[in-house]
């Protein structure tokens, strides 16, 4: 299929043993490409490594804004909603409650907010260079998994103060986590690649997660949902991650159950198309940005 | 193809005018998505032609562009600006696909458009290597192996483990070409960049580079310095409106293409690097006419920013036709300029009391840095002038075997023994 080879590295081996390399024109949808992907790891781990390393050299607190940011916002969340507002939070203390939540939700945001912008800030490179584009919007959510470990040790040590122990289910702990970093992917993939086309969406972003964080039960817990619609909530993928972690690692919700199914299948679909659609428009990204 | 290195057939790219600088708003489409329908409603109750919705010009920037390069030849692609070059490096480097036409090559590729693409200021010059060759497709391995002689190329052992922001530009520079002259793919795109950095460093780039050609390496070289070409390249491709129109032995070319720019003159048009706009450059002589050795000559040289630069500075050099380098002048030597904001123009005169250049053609040629950014952005085309006949050394004229430059002396004799 003529249309299949758009500016893909078709290495085909003759019998001199140079792979030789086609380029032709970019027509319709391109292939995924993931076995290029494969061979440019080492970019990608030099992209987050960069992302990662140059965020903490400037600042002056380093690795510690990891902590404050979801920190803070759960003392707010405590005192507003579990204190003064009196919000349900499944017989859990609400501070770790909250915080179980935030972690998961301070990646995604992050995730979301770098990867959408990943395409424009790093022009230069797009414009001089060749490798698969995919990579920068993945370093970029890459990037956040270390802000992650760092409060993830706070949340350890909160769970101890209130002696929660952890079960065995904490195994399945970086399933969601896997979740949560694919739905950052997968709609970070759309947003960055509408982002060099229409400028409108960086200024969407922060409205998004915004939006975004009210829609999901960080705040509040989904059995306010009424139990016939409950399952309706997993649209929202990370009500599924949020529930996921705090059944994971806290053990006292009901497991997420047809909420995850639902959000498992939504994520799919986010970041599939997302592959497919960022396939699409890279060709002319090197033309636009 | 047996011994083919890189077959380029029929290659053309078109580019929408404008494309490079405008990105659509989706408020645009929106609108643009609604409106249609009354638009169309319009035009057919009116009974007017359809318009195309937006009737949108385009250029080929490229245009059916055959050639063939051997495994092992080193090519030089030249023309003036515009003229379709880094378009067509940039296809072969499958940063942008063409829009009709085939290109194979044959082993790996490495591309080198820009100096240090993706260093960053924060990071030691060590991190920078390794994040460079990264980028520039190679193995962590293999820059591992290659790391200490990359450092010595540098000549900046000392400062390997500090951040390149407190770099001197020379050494950043430096380090930027070590990390891309130990590329080693089979087949090497390279543009412009050689250019900068001192004359010694150039030297010991060019030869590290000759030694790779030797390698049986393919190597596709686009510059402005057509002493360079001719001494690297063995074969040369003129490029003029993303067209070839010459190709072959690279004396051959190089020459014919030298005839040709010395028909065409200056044209004061504007001309833009990545974030400056060249707005007009004036060679002209304080009191006179035209420009005469020894004379004063002023160089006006008024650009705009495109975006908001902290430190602005302006290189400006004088080449000799074929791309030799007389002398340059840096502003920053004698003043600084203020800071630019975006869309803010400024006129950056160069003085030159007495200027010592014998009548003849040269071309000047401009760099424009943004300091804080470590960004050199050559501005791409030269500005050529004419230096006049003079009656200095006796008002005769001077053919070659005197050189370029004048000389503000003279001879005396005295008889010693009669």
């Amino acid at each position: 299929m003529e249309s299949n080879l758009a500016l893909e590295a078709n290495q085909v081996e003759q019998p001199e043993s140079l792979p030789i390399l086609k380029i032709r024109p970019s027509k319709g949808w391109a292939s995924l490409g993931l076995h290029e992907l494969w061979e440019y790891r080492e970019l990608l781990y030099f992209l987050t490594w960069r992302d990662i390393k140059v965020r903490y050299k400037q600042t002056a607190l380093g690795a510690t804004w990891a902590v404050i940011q979801p920190f803070f916002m759960m003392v707010v969340f405590s005192l507003f909603f579990g204190k003064l507002g009196g919000m349900p939070s499944d017989g859990i203390p609400y501070p770790i409650f909250a915080f179980c939540a935030l972690l998961p939700w301070q990646l995604f945001a992050h995730a979301l907010l770098e990867s959408s912008n990943s395409l424009v800030s790093n022009e230069r490179l797009i414009t001089k260079v060749y490798f698969p584009r995919l990579i920068v919007p993945m370093s970029a959510v890459l990037s956040g998994i270390v802000d992650f470990a760092i409060a993830f040790i706070i949340l350890l040590g909160m769970m101890a103060y209130y002696s929660i122990t952890p079960t065995l289910m904490i195994i399945t702990l970086p399933l969601f986590l896997v979740l949560a970093v694919m739905t950052a992917l997968g709609v970070g993939l759309w947003l960055s690649a509408l982002n060099v086309q229409y400028r409108d969406v960086r200024y969407t972003i922060s409205f998004l997660t915004q939006f975004w964080l009210f829609a999901t039960p960080v705040a509040y817990p989904s059995s306010i949902v009424p139990e016939r619609w409950r399952w309706l909530y997993g649209l929202n993928p990370m009500a599924g991650v949020v529930e996921g972690f705090r059944w994971a690692l806290l053990d006292k919700t009901e497991g997420p159950g047809a909420l995850l199914v639902v959000s498992v299948v939504v994520v799919f679909l986010i970041l599939v198309g997302g592959l497919y659609y960022f396939r699409r428009m890279e060709q002319t990204f090197a033309d636009v940005v | 193809m047996s011994n083919v290195a890189i077959r380029c057939d029929g290659v053309s790219k078109q580019y929408r005018i404008g494309e490079r600088e405008s990105y659509r708003a989706i408020r645009d489409v929106i609108t643009d998505t609604m409106y249609a329908p009354f638009r169309r409603l319009r035009s057919t109750i009116k009974g007017l032609p359809k318009v195309p919705r937006e009737s949108q010009s385009s250029f080929w920037a490229l245009d059916d562009v055959s050639f063939e390069v051997k495994q092992g030849e080193v090519i030089g692609i030249i023309g003036h600006n515009g003229a379709g070059k880094s378009t067509l490096l940039k296809v072969l480097s499958r940063i942008t696909s063409p829009t009709k036409g085939e290109v194979d090559i044959r082993g790996r590729v490495g591309s080198l458009l820009e100096v240090g693409t993706g260093f960053h200021p924060e990071l030691t010059g060590r991190e920078n290597v390794f994040l460079n060759g990264s980028i520039l497709g190679m193995r962590r391995a293999e820059v591992e192996r290659k790391f200490d002689e990359i450092v010595a190329f540098a000549e900046i052992e000392k400062f390997i483990d500090t951040p390149v922001k407190r770099y001197s530009t020379g050494m950043y520079v430096r380090l930027a070409f070590a990390v891309a002259v130990h590329l080693e793919p089979e087949v090497l795109i390279v543009d412009e960049v050689l250019a900068v950095g001192d004359a010694e460093f150039q030297k010991k780039c060019f030869r590290k580079m000759q030694e790779v050609g030797k390698d049986n390496r393919t190597i596709l070289l686009v510059s402005h310095n057509m002493a360079a070409i001719r001494n690297i390249c063995s074969r040369g491709l003129v490029l003029e409106r993303g067209r070839v129109v010459a190709s072959g032995d690279i004396d051959n070319v190089v020459d014919s293409y030298l005839a040709r720019i010395n028909n065409s003159q200056a044209d004061g048009e504007t001309v833009e690097t990545e974030s400056y706009v060249v707005d007009n450059v004036r060679v002209g002589s304080t009191g006179e006419q035209v420009v005469k050795t020894f004379n004063p000559v002023e160089i006006n040289i008024r650009i705009t920013a495109k975006t908001d630069i902290a430190e602005p500075d302006v290189y400006m050099g004088i080449l000799t036709l074929d791309g030799q380098i007389l002398t340059a002048l840096v502003c920053r030597d004698f003043c600084s300029i203020p800071a630019l904001l975006k869309g803010s123009s400024a006129e950056v005169t160069f003085k030159i009391n007495s200027l010592p250049l014998l009548p003849g053609e040269y071309q000047i040629e401009i760099h424009l840095v943004d300091l804080v950014n470590y960004k050199f952005e050559f501005v791409p085309r030269t500005y050529p002038f004419e230096v006049v006949e003079t009656p200095i050394y006796g008002g005769r004229k001077l053919d070659r075997w005197f050189g370029h430059i004048g000389l503000d002396g003279g001879a005396g004799v005295q008889i010693l023994n009669s």
